[in-house]
């Protein structure tokens, strides 16, 4: 029981973690496609999220905040914030993979930092509260 | 007025996920995950105004996220924000009642020290 819990709350972490990074990467690819959004109209706003990249960004992030309200369901939130933590990680890879950004040793430091944390976290149990209400 | 933004920030994310998270537990863990228990799932949680609460303090900190990033540097607006990781800590152990030893602790600082690097 404590074994399925703990791989279903894995599974989610892969999927919040994967869509907060992919969403914000499409986001923000989309958004540089286009001049400046600060103190624009919201039909400025409308055109740049009609952008097929920021569409598709915005819909990850859909995904991303109904995956985590899902596992809060089940899970501690003093779990969940800084075990999902690690996308700062993959968000700052992905930097270094596809936008050419030079990765420093204060970065690699403050990522080793982040993985520890989770790490430390990850190994703590995933329910500490008796549940409110019966299974949905 | 940039600490005023992460103020907000820091503040309309950590009571929007505590809203989250009430609710959340109230309403039970998601077990079924078929399309049709996931609607009905959906059409509960959409009355409920914590929800709804939730998701307007997120836009909140959208926004003044956006705003933040108008005037200040990416390098101090990510470090600034990853306070969040301690304030939502801090909410778990003295209102959710979560029993937060010193692994979370110490993981929820490292995570927040982490992020400050990672901005540099």
């Amino acid at each position: 029981m404590r074994e399925r819990l703990r791989l279903k709350t894995w599974v989610f972490v892969a999927i919040v973690v994967l869509a907060n990074v992919l969403g914000n990467f499409f986001m923000s690819w989309g958004v540089r496609r286009h001049s400046t959004l600060v103190g624009g109209s919201a039909v400025e706003y409308l055109r740049v999220m009609a952008d097929p990249r920021v569409a598709f960004g915005i819909s990850l992030l859909i995904v991303w905040l109904l995956s985590r309200m899902a596992m809060l369901s089940w899970a501690d939130l003093s779990y969940v914030a800084p075990v999902t933590a690690i996308g700062y990680v993959l968000n700052a890879l992905m930097g270094r993979a596809f936008l050419g950004e030079r990765v420093s040793g204060a970065r690699w430091a403050g990522t080793l930092l982040i993985v520890a944390g989770v790490a430390l976290v990850g190994s703590t149990s995933i329910r500490t509260t008796v549940p409110e209400a019966g299974p949905e | 007025m940039s600490w005023l933004m992460v103020a907000i920030i820091v503040a309309a994310t950590t009571l929007g996920d505590y809203l989250q998270t009430v609710s959340m537990k109230r309403h039970g863990e998601i077990r079924d995950f078929r399309p049709g228990a996931l609607g009905r799932a959906g059409a509960a949680l959409g009355r409920n105004w914590m929800i709804l609460g939730s998701i307007f303090l997120m836009a909140v900190s959208f926004f003044a996220f956006l705003t933040l990033l108008s005037i200040a540097d990416l390098s101090f607006a990510v470090p600034a924000t990853a306070l969040i990781a301690v304030t939502e800590t801090m909410v778990s152990r003295w209102f959710l009642n979560e029993r937060v030893n010193w692994k979370r602790w110490v993981g929820a600082g490292l995570v927040t020290c982490g992020v400050a690097l990672l901005s540099l």
